[in-house]
């Protein structure tokens, strides 16, 4: 591994919820670091942290301690804006229940990552709608998450998070709401998004046969990293 | 970013049709229901002074009796002596116009119409602002004599003549017959509701000879000189009459003496105060539709939490999401303003020209409403967006 140049540096990294008598460490430090391409499956208990892992990669949330580095920025330093713009420029977002804006087409969804980064009308349809064939989604452009299928809704989730050509795509449980089939199938087009145009993956996954997609596996227990290895090496 | 901004606003006005026609209602109901009742107030009160001035400014009315309507106490009634003694002795008086006044029924051809027939002099015309549309007033001669000659207001010419000039034409009233010389401008309806264009007008002797049969005069109305002050004149004429009607020091007046002006500051706080009553209701409505929008945002504050966390976390500015949220409600409340200021204007014509009351457009009360609707669109729609934006993503994703 090439430490030195990772894409992501973890270190430290604690997350406590609540405060007093409440609080609740969710993350214990986590130190962990990610090349770019790979393709990471995160496993684990329910309650494992898993999902507050991911929610601070993804810039969703902000760490009670530690360091995250992306490539090379410290992101606890960055303003709120600045950590928008980070979203906005290098990350797309995978979440378990869709979270797609209702009563709005699906290609008003992919666009609206488009509309945020300014770019003209004519090139935010194109790219739209090349992001809609290519989660297989053709002909459903004007279809609204209510007219779709749940596998139907993720896809159109995931050409949402790809149609930015991010370098990181984070997905959270992206087939826990789905049949196993269809899951089967939203886990080869992730896998193929990884293969064929080199975007990091990272994905929380509960099943075996999910995570066997990836090329590296990290177990979380009790918000502390378990086990960390590459699919294919001996435990 | 302004121009995407809009877009988004007007995608999710669209997209939120129920929501938006909700919350533009409940501004157009508000908006239009305060418009119209003070727009209307404003014309009754306009149309009452209107009314009032065209009864002749700085007027006394002078009548026997104490009290005035049914049951009035009769009081000697006047004399011809004493208009010449006012005149004379009432230095600040500019007109003095006796009046007898008989219901009696007036014929032409076929034609009959029951009218009031008003006996007194030229100075009758001029004091009560009356203009002649046609013909001329009294001469001199004919009020000496006591001739047969009568102006008529627009009401009986329209009974008795229909459209045509009834000057020169000789009218009947009871048994003796009448040349009409003149036709009175109209002039409506009076502050109190009659009609002040149904009346035939005589020279004084005319009527008390052939209608009253006595020398009695019913009423006075006194014109005071530009500049001379009401009050005075007031107090000189009671003192006046109570010498020449004899009352004693600790006895009442047999008399009363109004003044127009009086009557108009009456009548003009009335329908000032009935104004303020229904804007006040109507500012409830506008009130209500506030809380209705407020409901509606309230409602909605969940789904737009999680709309605000998915905008967040596809990389949206939180300056973008409250640009997104300003612009929203900042057209919804003008759209709705808008349409009120309109549905207002077209009521408020309308109900003016049934209620007989002229339309005043008022900018303040426009513009007033307008605001106060814009301001509840943005504090409602605005607010709770700022709230949610401020939140971490994820949180505001997770808004329950
Ligand atoms: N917003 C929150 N407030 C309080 N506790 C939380 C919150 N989110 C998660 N937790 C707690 O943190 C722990 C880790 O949660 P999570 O990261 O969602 O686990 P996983 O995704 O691995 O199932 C759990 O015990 C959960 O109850
Ligand atoms: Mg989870």
């Amino acid at each position: 591994m090439s430490e030195a140049v990772a894409l992501i540096r973890l270190s430290g990294i604690t997350k406590t919820y609540g405060s007093g008598q409440a609080a609740f460490q969710a993350l214990k430090g986590i130190d962990l670091a990610i090349d770019a391409g790979d393709f990471v499956a995160i496993m684990g208990p329910s309650g494992s942290g898993k999902s507050t892992a991911m929610n601070i990669l993804g810039c969703l949330d902000t760490p009670s301690s530690g360091s995250y580095e992306f490539e090379g920025v410290k992101v606890e330093q960055l303003s709120r804006n600045e950590r928008a713009l980070l979203r906005r420029n290098y990350l797309g977002f995978v979440f378990q229940g869709f979270n797609l804006l209702s009563r709005t087409t699906a290609l008003e969804n992919v666009e609206l990552p488009l509309i945020y980064r300014g770019e003209p009308a004519a090139a935010r349809h194109a790219a739209a709608r090349a992001a809609l064939r290519q989660v297989g989604l053709e002909g459903w452009e004007h279809h609204t998450p209510a007219e779709l299928s749940g596998g139907q809704q993720q896809r159109v989730a995931i050409a949402r998070a790809i149609v930015t050509r991010p370098a990181v795509l984070l997905a959270d449980e992206p087939t826990g709401n789905l049949d196993t089939h269809t899951g089967e199938e939203i886990m080869e087009l992730i896998s193929a998004l990884n293969r064929d145009q080199g975007i990091t993956v990272l994905m929380v996954t509960h099943e075996p046969d999910m995570a066997a997609h990836a090329k590296r596996v990290i177990r979380f227990v009790d918000g502390r990293v378990d086990s960390d290895r590459r699919n294919g090496e001996a435990d | 970013m302004l121009w995407n901004t809009l877009l988004l606003a007007l995608r999710s006005i669209r997209r939120n049709l129920m929501r938006s026609f909700l919350t533009i209602l409940g501004i157009v109901i508000g908006v239009a229901a305060v418009i119209t009742m003070v727009t209307l107030g404003n014309g009754a009160t306009q149309s009452v002074s209107d009314q009032i001035s065209s009864m002749g400014s700085n007027l006394l009315i002078v009548m026997p009796g104490q009290r005035f309507g049914p049951g009035a106490e009769a009081g000697a009634p006047f004399k011809s002596a004493d208009i010449e003694v006012i005149r004379n002795q009432i230095t600040s008086a500019r007109l003095v116009a006796p009046i007898v006044s008989k219901s009696a029924t007036a014929v032409y051809q076929a034609n009959n119409w029951s009218t009031v027939v008003t006996g007194t002099s030229n100075d009758y015309f001029e004091a009560g602002n009356w203009e002649i549309a046609a013909g001329r007033t009294f001469t001199e001669a004919e009020e000496k004599s006591g001739k047969a000659v009568c102006v008529v207001g627009e009401t009986v010419r329209d009974k008795l003549f229909g459209r045509q000039n009834p000057v020169g034409s000789e009218i009947r009233i009871k048994q003796f017959a009448c040349e009409v010389i003149g036709l009175l401008k109209a002039k409506g309806q009076s502050s109190m509701g009659s009609d002040q264009d149904d009346s035939v007008v005589m020279p004084l002797r005319t009527v008390q000879r052939r209608l009253s049969g006595s020398q009695d005069i019913n009423r006075l109305t006194i014109s005071v000189k530009e500049g001379a002050s009401i009050d005075a004149a007031k107090e000189q004429l009671t003192r006046l009459l109570r010498e020449r009607r004899n009352i004693a020091e600790n006895e009442d007046d047999d008399f009363r003496v109004m003044d127009t002006r009086q009557i108009a500051e009456t009548l003009t706080s009335t329908t000032k105060i009935l104004t303020m009553l229904l804007g006040a209701v109507a500012a409830v409505s506008l009130l209500v539709g506030g809380i209705g929008i407020m409901n509606i945002m309230l409602v909605s504050v969940t789904e737009r939490t999680r709309e605000i966390g998915i905008r967040l976390a596809i990389g949206a500015l939180e300056r973008e999401v409250l640009l997104q949220f300003l612009i929203e409600a900042v057209v919804l409340s003008s759209l709705g303003g808008l349409i009120g200021i309109t549905i207002a204007t077209a009521a408020s014509i309308f109900l003016a020209g049934l209620m007989n009351v002229p339309y005043l457009f008022d900018p303040s009360i426009n513009l007033l409403s307008f605001f106060f609707a814009a301001a509840i669109g943005v504090i409602f729609g605005y607010f709770p967006a700022q709230r949610a934006a401020g939140l971490n993503p994820i949180d505001a994703l997770r808004h329950e």
